[in-house]
């Protein structure tokens, strides 16, 4: 399996809105701390370390 | 300070080849009576291999320094007669917690496996495993245990080094076909031959607080990310024999190494951590920082390099006397066979070859604690801190697996040597080449023993059923058949299980209780051959 690039969430505009909202209430530092709860715990739904280190390069990672 | 332990004072004598003017040569002299020296000459001794060991104090570890001591040890120790000792003293736990900020974050339990003779971790302060040592070294005239004597220069020689050597009468010089240095992270001896130590210095100050003190904490290890009472900073609390707690305090780059270990520093980060009430002393304290390095040969010459002089670790994780010992485990049984003449040269080679990969994989898994627990950029300390609070969330099962306050020591297998005989068989279980033996409760004429207890010293032929020979040599090196049902009763059939035995499995199992190559059946053109690989013949 490799990273999925394609579209692969049911509603855009509505997921993109949830994850905002879902840090409207913080600063920068709390939000900051809950992305990377967040990465983590998408990391690990994951699982796949092919496809997490896919991942990595794609968002500008050195791997 | 010291109300717990007096330190012995071992005194100097010089010697006659000194006294006489004499360069005499000797076949192995081990420089440093640390606890890897110690070690190394213990072991020497137990394959009747004479030595001299240099060492320029004359007393034991001033501090607890190591304390942690993990199975493997305690098994090679057993073997050199002072493991049980070491157990009675030392104090045993099993349960870990880890703290962040004012919460518990998770527990582990390291789950000790049953039916092993040692157990998973003991606490001891280094200068009792020091003491045990001197006196079990007193009881074998084979090693010439010398103190105030420090070795200043080494010259190399084809077959030999030439020492100078300093003592309270001056200097003289002594030959030695090998030489061994323990002489610790800061060697001379490393610096003498030109040898490099390279890797990662961590910019950051550890202060240790040994205190004495009467209290119900249960004998757990405890570790606090960012505690309350010593805010943005690690804290490690362990318990040693006498009412001794060893405190790790995190103090950061910035920290005076001077000023903090001054009692009038010290006292007030203890109370704030233990609460003002309760009483205690302060029993020794030391400010370090750490590298974790390592040496680019384990071998320079004639001259060898074991313990800190030849790899440095983070202390988390207890990766640093640990491996030490494993380091001369692995050494003795070599230079023995090369020193006698049964082994060629290149036995001693793969003592660099199994050991830096042992130091490699030490190094790996002490450098990733310590990223964990002193992060070096506000983004991984972002990480570092999220993996704690997931942690928390007892559905988070995954996030505990992620924290890491320094994972213990465990031996690394030497999976790749070149002394192993590859499988051709089909075998379960963990007992592959070039792994440490897994112990088991046996049975020997008729009273209850443990296997590990049975082997090492020299090669043995662990034979599951009638084996058709009492030994398999090569040259002048016999491996002895150890037959279970006949010399060993495998008591509970956890022998069998560990090493996924059937009727008639033989293994080859190494002088320092490793395995060499395994086989469904005994046959004795086969053994000759990995017996001839494992003496690199």
């Amino acid at each position: 399996m490799s990273l999925i690039l394609n579209p692969n969430i049911d509603d855009f505009d509505d997921f993109y809105k949830e994850l905002i909202d879902s840090q409207r209430h913080m600063n920068d530092a709390d939000a900051a701390q809950m992305n990377c709860k967040l990465v983590l715990l998408l990391a690990n739904h994951v699982g796949d370390r092919a496809v997490i280190r896919e991942a990595l390069e794609r968002a500008g990672g050195a791997v | 300070m010291f109300k717990t332990y007096t330190y012995p004072k071992f005194p100097y004598v010089q010697s006659p080849e000194q006294m006489a003017g004499d360069v005499k040569r000797h076949k192995l002299v081990i420089i440093g009576a640390g606890p890897i020296g110690l070690t190394a000459a213990l072991d020497a001794a137990a394959h009747d291999l004479s030595c001299v060991v240099l060492d320029d104090n004359d007393t034991v570890s001033v501090g607890s320094r190591a304390v942690c001591y993990a199975k493997r040890s305690l098994e090679v120790l057993d073997r050199l007669n002072i493991g049980e000792r070491m157990v009675e003293k030392g104090i045993g736990w099993k349960l870990g917690k880890v703290f962040f900020k004012d919460r518990l974050s998770y527990q582990f339990d390291l789950l000790p496996e049953d039916d092993n003779k040692m157990p998973a971790m003991i606490n001891l302060q280094q200068y009792y495993l020091e003491e045990y040592m001197v006196e079990e070294i007193s009881r074998h005239p084979q090693i010439d245990l010398r103190w105030k004597h420090k070795v200043m220069a080494i010259e190399q020689k084809a077959d030999h080094a030439v020492l100078t050597v300093e003592t309270p009468d001056g200097s003289f010089k002594m030959e030695a076909d090998w030489v061994l240095a323990c002489d610790g992270a800061n060697s001379s001896v490393r610096t003498m031959v030109g040898a490099q130590f390279t890797g990662q210095f961590f910019h950051d100050r550890f202060l240790i607080a040994d205190v004495i003190m009467k209290a119900e904490y249960p004998t757990e290890r405890w570790f606090w990310f960012d505690p309350p009472f010593h805010p943005n900073q690690s804290v490690l609390l362990h318990r040693q024999p006498d009412d001794v707690w060893r405190i790790d305090f995190q103090l950061g780059w910035d920290a005076d190494a001077n000023e903090e270990k001054k009692p009038e520093r010290i006292i007030p980060r203890v109370k704030a951590m233990l609460g003002d009430e309760r009483e205690f002393e302060l029993e020794w304290a030391s400010v370090y920082q750490f590298a974790c390095r390592r040496i680019d040969n384990f071998r320079y010459g004639r001259v060898l390099f074991a313990g800190d002089a030849a790899h440095q670790v983070s202390p988390f994780g207890a990766r640093g006397a640990n491996t030490g010992v494993q380091d001369t485990d692995n050494l003795l049984w070599k230079l023995k066979l090369v020193i006698g003449g049964d082994a060629p040269v290149g036995l001693i080679d793969s003592y660099n070859e199994e050991r830096a990969f042992a130091a490699d994989d030490n190094l790996l898994n002490s450098t990733r604690a310590t990223d964990f627990i002193t992060p070096k950029s506000a983004s991984s300390r972002l990480y570092r801190d999220a993996v704690l609070q997931l942690a928390e969330d007892k559905d988070a099962e995954f996030a505990r697996k992620l924290v890491n306050s320094g994972r213990l020591s465990k031996p690394t297998p030497y999976i790749h040597s070149s002394l192993n005989t590859p499988d051709e068989d089909l075998f379960a279980g963990a007992m592959a080449p070039g792994t440490n033996c897994a112990d088991a409760p046996v049975k020997v004429s008729g009273q209850e023993a443990w296997f590990l207890n049975q082997i090492g010293g020299g090669f043995t032929l662990l034979s599951f059923g009638p084996a058709p020979a009492a030994s398999v040599s090569f040259g002048r090196i016999a491996a002895r058949v150890l037959e279970v049902g006949r010399d060993i009763e495998d008591l509970k059939g956890v022998l069998a299980e560990r090493y996924d035995a059937k009727p008639g499995t033989v293994y080859l199992l190494r002088p320092d209780q490793h395995v060499s190559a395994r086989w469904r059946t005994f046959d004795e053109a086969k053994i000759t051959r990995a017996l001839a690989r494992a003496l690199a013949a």
